[in-house]
């Protein structure tokens, strides 16, 4: 069985990742209510081993991975790609090079 | 009612598009076939509440303020049950200033499911998938150098060792460039398992598989063996050992990594959501 972490911290990881989508607000979303229930309805007290519970302990534990490699890839997009293509001038300015300024090179010739 | 419904034509793209054969019939709704197959560009967000309903035939829509989402083939987008409606709409409600179709991976799974871009059935579904296990990632070894060898063994192995006893088969590995011989058997197996899935399900299943280039790993993740942070690690190994040796780029080994782990866990999850049948079973209360 994979290495999962407490039903509590992955509870709490994906409250958090829908505050840092939502802001203050998180409350009223539809998710919040939802996973607190989902939570509170899978609790189980004195069962020896529940199959179902591993399920959903799984399964909310990959939604957590989804919401938060979500955010840290569209952070890194931002960052990184979010500009669009570079001009000839940048890409040439990213290996320490500069584009010629002055016409009459090659290519110029009449 | 028609005027109600929101047609979300140019950006959102399907999880798996073979571009031939879905372009004569996207063409005659949409027009504009260039400004469809680029998933990487943005539209403004033209919504503010995002709320799901419940149609008469139980399954789940999504309102964007009082208008109903619509696939990009024109249809209406509903879903089986009420996570996965709420998955969705969080995405969809994530959205900031500009629509980023890009990182709405549940939404374009179910896209693909609903429209099904590649007119193809279960069984070419199922075709397509097992296709991989003939070049599976853990069943391709190196030789050289040492290191490496050894991290494949100890990484590698017990995921085999696992599937090949969980579904009592044969597959093995190989440091052959052609691959290991996969026994007919063993295919078969896999496709009479893959058989009980649903058309959601496979949709997913096969989404993880060509994200991780692998069925192995795709069954570890799909039977709970492993987490989504597990399978993604064991499909980058080679690409691991690389950063291990060479250092970390942040741009493009990070950017590469969580966009895997995006994916995948939402392939994961939609396989999850749409093959699973909830029932609540109470205790009974003793006196």
């Amino acid at each position: 069985m994979a290495a999962l972490t407490t039903p509590l911290r992955v509870c709490r990881g994906i409250l958090k990742e829908i505050r840092a989508v939502k802001g203050q607000e998180y409350k009223q979303t539809l998710a919040y209510n939802y996973v607190l229930d989902q939570f509170r309805k899978n609790q189980v007290s004195s069962e020896r081993y529940c199959r179902a519970q591993e399920e959903a302990l799984h399964t909310s534990h990959s939604y957590l991975c989804l919401l938060t490699s979500t955010r840290l890839h569209l952070a890194l997009h931002k960052v990184y790609h979010g500009k669009g293509e570079r001009k000839p001038e940048e890409v040439a300015g990213l290996v320490g090079l500069r584009l010629p300024t002055q016409p009459g090179g090659k290519g110029w010739e009449k | 009612m028609l005027r109600n419904l929101v047609r979300l034509c140019n950006p959102t793209s399907y999880a798996v598009l073979k571009r031939q054969e879905g372009q004569a019939r996207r063409s005659h709704f949409l027009g504009n076939i260039k400004a469809y197959s680029t998933a990487a560009s943005e539209r403004r967000k033209f919504y503010q509440d995002v709320s799901i309903a419940q149609g008469e035939d139980g399954l789940f829509e999504i309102n964007l303020d009082r208008k109903k989402l619509k696939t990009p083939g024109g249809k209406l987008f509903t879903v089986p049950n009420e996570a996965m409606a709420i998955a969705v709409a969080t995405e969809w409600d994530a959205q900031k200033d500009t629509l980023k179709f890009y990182s709405m991976h549940l939404t374009t799974l179910c896209n693909t499911a609903l429209d099904n871009p590649t007119h193809r059935d279960n069984d070419q579904i199922i075709r397509g998938a097992l296709k991989f296990l003939e070049t599976d990632t853990v069943c391709y070894r190196v030789e050289d150098p040492p290191e490496m060898v050894e991290l494949q063994k100890n990484e590698w192995d017990p995921v085999l060792d696992w599937i090949e006893k969980r579904y009592n088969v044969a597959i093995g590995s190989s440091y052959n460039i052609l691959g290991p011989q996969i026994p007919n058997k063993t295919k078969d197996t896999f496709r009479q398992h893959l058989g009980s899935y649903n058309f959601w399900a496979l949709t997913g299943l096969e989404f993880v598989i060509t994200q991780l280039k692998s069925v192995v790993l795709a069954f570890g993740l799909i039977d709970r063996h492993l987490t989504v942070e597990q399978a993604v690690l064991l499909s980058r190994l080679e690409e691991e050992y690389q950063i291990q040796r060479w250092g970390n780029v942040e741009w493009a080994h990070d950017y590469d990594m969580y966009e895997l782990r995006a994916r995948t866990a939402a392939g994961a999850l939609f396989v999850h959501l749409s093959s699973e049948s909830s029932t609540v079973k109470r205790k009974l209360l003793q006196d």
